[in-house]
């Protein structure tokens, strides 16, 4: 299902800017992803990571720039994209079992007032097996530890069936073992023709996990391949302290209430 | 008892209304408030309740009637002004939301008690009764009243079934429900219509002040007692229309009684009792666990000190005397003795004359606790660098509660050791 044209890119950028109470976490993002490439974003806490890929899904107001996937309006692409949110953004004392989680993932595709069918447990049931969460199915979900929530919600995504995916941290309290279970899984989604974009905490292994990198703090540092753009100048320049002028500006249009863009 | 009889025979027209009506409104309570209380929006609830009632007083004054046709729009517009202004303030300024919603529960329903008085002071003839709106009274309820109730309920019945799915999803996860197009928006001010409507209807009967409760505890007892979604609604269902019918029989059976306190002591009576009671999250439940857990440590720890005292020897079938056992290890007399028992009880020990020996299952046990408190004290030397002399507390808890796959997998890691860090030998079965 992947889209026909290759050449299209599954992201771009153009012009970002988003502010939290009037002050900037994101200043003048500009990026083009290309298809099929398993992408890390990194950059230090506060850098905009998870605020990034908020703003692509359509989950916050932006102050200025627009954002496509495969050149189109998130609007008519919606059922091609897929989103992992922080595991720690719900509450995972809500009565519903693991395998209600993962009927989620359907609920879009079915439409308003439809029930589920069999084959969308069927489905979810096989996204269960592909995260090795097959036995857990009817357990509740406040009975998981935090790595099962998080393949929970990665199979719950997976039931989507989306040609590009956004996961903020899916490795976020994950033991060892399961992390090279999920890398290897997105692996070889990428190699379907999958883009899959990941937010990622630490510089672990990235070069292993990742053939496509966003290195961010609040403004872009460098995006393009791990191999080109992973050296120690980038990294200075992405973890190398707080560009302390950019965050002072900051500060200034919160205080003084300024617009973030004249009209 | 003749009351009883009067009241569930239903020959009363009246009290066919009141138990009808009631029977309509705490349906609709529960199943608004299911969402609502897994939202966490229960205080919204309370602020729509009052903020209703300055609507229901205009909407007197207008148009000098309590026809629900007119009241129930009127109510259902300050309801609305309510949140607006709620959310404003919110989006707006410093106020966080539950100052917020302070804020607006208390201005609007001052104005509403300002409205009420004048009307009140007027002397209008048809005024009688609205005052119930504050306390609630069930049996002003008239035909008009049930009519407009059970249309309302059908409607927030086929709302909550058919739109099920969506409305579990955007109360567990929003952010997944936006991204993956679902109109979450619509289905919010959708849900929100639903808790103000509820909210109108209910006032009647059960009063201002007192809705909130009507709305959120049903579901809150439904929690105490499942961890499925559809259970819980169901629960909560019958929750709600039992406490109604109950609380309209006793006001029925007292008149001067309103309803509304009635029913709300009925469903937190059910509140408590589920607060104590349930299996799962019942505080009593919870101490009964605690007490089984202190019973198995000190029936095991006597199992063990008998597996030591045999060590000594190499005889494990010896017979001790209780003194003996208390010599190696301090316990209680009575703890002993009722431990002693309880094992026997089960098996693990017989007792000949005044002293006790171990059985084979007995034996087995106390190796096996011994075993995994000197396994556990070479891993934490090894694996977690803690000096072999502060080890020892942590093993007399861990081998109680090792499940025997964490056995296992502790042996494999370890690969069967032959002594523990005290160069004590490790028994194997």
């Amino acid at each position: 299902m992947a889209n026909t044209n290759l050449n299209i890119p599954a992201l771009e950028i153009h012009d970002l800017t988003v502010a939290f109470d009037r002050k900037p976490v994101l200043w003048n993002i500009d990026l083009t992803l290309p298809q099929g490439k398993l992408v890390g974003i990194i950059g230090p806490n506060g850098a905009g990571k998870s605020t990034l890929i908020k703003s692509v899904m359509g989950l916050l107001p932006l102050s200025s720039g627009y954002i496509k996937l495969f050149d189109q309006d998130l609007e008519t692409v919606r059922n091609k994209v897929s989103y992992v949110p922080q595991r720690n953004s719900v509450d995972w004392d809500f009565p519903v079992s693991v395998l209600d989680v993962v009927l989620m993932g359907r609920y879009a595709g079915l439409g308003l007032f439809k029930s589920i069918r069999p084959a969308d447990k069927e489905m979810a049931m096989d996204c269960l097996r592909k995260v090795g969460m097959e036995n857990f199915a009817n357990r509740q979900i406040s009975q998981l530890s935090g790595g099962q929530q998080q393949r929970t919600f990665l199979a719950r995504s997976l039931a989507q069936q989306a040609d590009v995916y956004f996961m903020d941290e899916p490795f976020a309290g994950v033991d060892a073992a399961t992390e090279k279970t999920i890398i290897q899984l997105l692996q070889n989604m990428t190699q379907q023709g999958k883009t899959i974009i990941v937010v990622h905490h630490d510089l672990h292994a990235v070069t292993s996990y990742f053939d496509w990198l966003i290195m961010l703090n609040t403004r872009l540092v460098a995006h393009g391949a791990t191999a080109e753009i992973f050296n120690r100048e980038n990294l200075q320049h992405t973890y190398g302290g707080k560009l302390t002028l950019l965050s002072d500006v900051g500060e200034l249009f919160k205080r003084e209430e300024l617009p973030n863009r004249e009209k | 008892m003749e009351n009883l009889i009067d009241f569930f025979s239903f020959s009363d027209p009246n009290v066919r209304y009141v138990t009808l009506g009631i029977i309509f409104i705490m349906a609709c309570a529960a199943m608004v408030g299911t969402f609502t209380f897994l939202t966490k929006k229960s205080l919204l609830g309370d602020a729509i309740a009052h903020a209703v009632l300055p609507g229901i007083c205009l909407g007197f004054m207008l148009s000098g009637t309590k026809n629900p046709l007119v009241l129930i729009p009127a109510a259902f517009a300050f309801g609305w002004l309510s949140l607006i202004c709620i959310n404003f303030i919110t989006y707006r300024s410093r106020i966080k939301e539950d100052t917020a919603i302070g804020l607006v529960l208390s201005v609007f329903f001052a104005v509403g008690i300002f409205l009420l008085t004048i009307i009140q002071k007027n002397g209008n003839a048809n005024q009688s009764g609205l005052d119930h709106f504050l306390f609630g009274k069930a049996a002003a309820l008239v035909m008009e009243d049930i009519i407009a109730f059970s249309i309302v309920a059908l409607l927030l019945m086929l709302l909550t079934l058919f739109l099920f799915k969506e409305f579990t999803l955007i109360s567990f996860d929003k952010d997944f429900a936006l991204s993956s197009g679902i109109p979450v928006r619509t289905l919010e001010i959708l849900q929100t219509g639903m808790i103000v409507l509820t909210v109108v209807i209910g006032i009647q009967a059960v009063g201002v002040v007192l809705m909130a409760a009507v709305l959120i505890t049903p579901a809150a007892v439904a929690r105490y007692w499942t961890d499925n979604i559809k259970t819980m609604l169901a629960i909560a269902l019958i929750t709600g229309v039992f406490s109604g019918i109950a609380g309209a029989y006793l006001s029925y059976s007292a008149p001067n009684m309103p309803t509304g306190p009635w029913i709300v002591i009925f469903i937190s009576t059910l509140a408590l009792l589920s607060f104590f009671l349930s299996p799962k999250k019942g505080i009593i439940n919870k101490i009964l666990k605690q007490k089984r857990y202190k019973r198995q440590i000190q029936d095991e720890n006597v199992l063990k000190t008998l597996y030591q005292l045999g060590e000594k020897t190499n005889q494990f079938f010896l017979s001790q005397q209780e003194a003996n056992i208390s010599d190696k290890r301090f316990f209680a007399k009575n703890i002993l003795s009722n431990s002693l028992h309880r094992l026997m009880r089960n098996g693990f020990v017989s007792k000949q004359k005044n002293a006790w020996q171990l059985t084979d299952a007995g034996k087995l046990r106390g190796q096996r606790l011994v075993k995994i408190h000197r396994l556990w004290e070479l891993y934490l030397t090894t694996y977690a660098n803690i000096a072999p002399d502060h080890v020892h507390e942590d093993a007399d808890t861990i081998e109680h509660f090792l499940t025997p796959e964490l056995e296992a997998a502790l042996e494999q890691q370890l690969n069967f050791p032959e002594k523990d860090p005290h160069q004590t030998i490790i028994p194997y079965q």
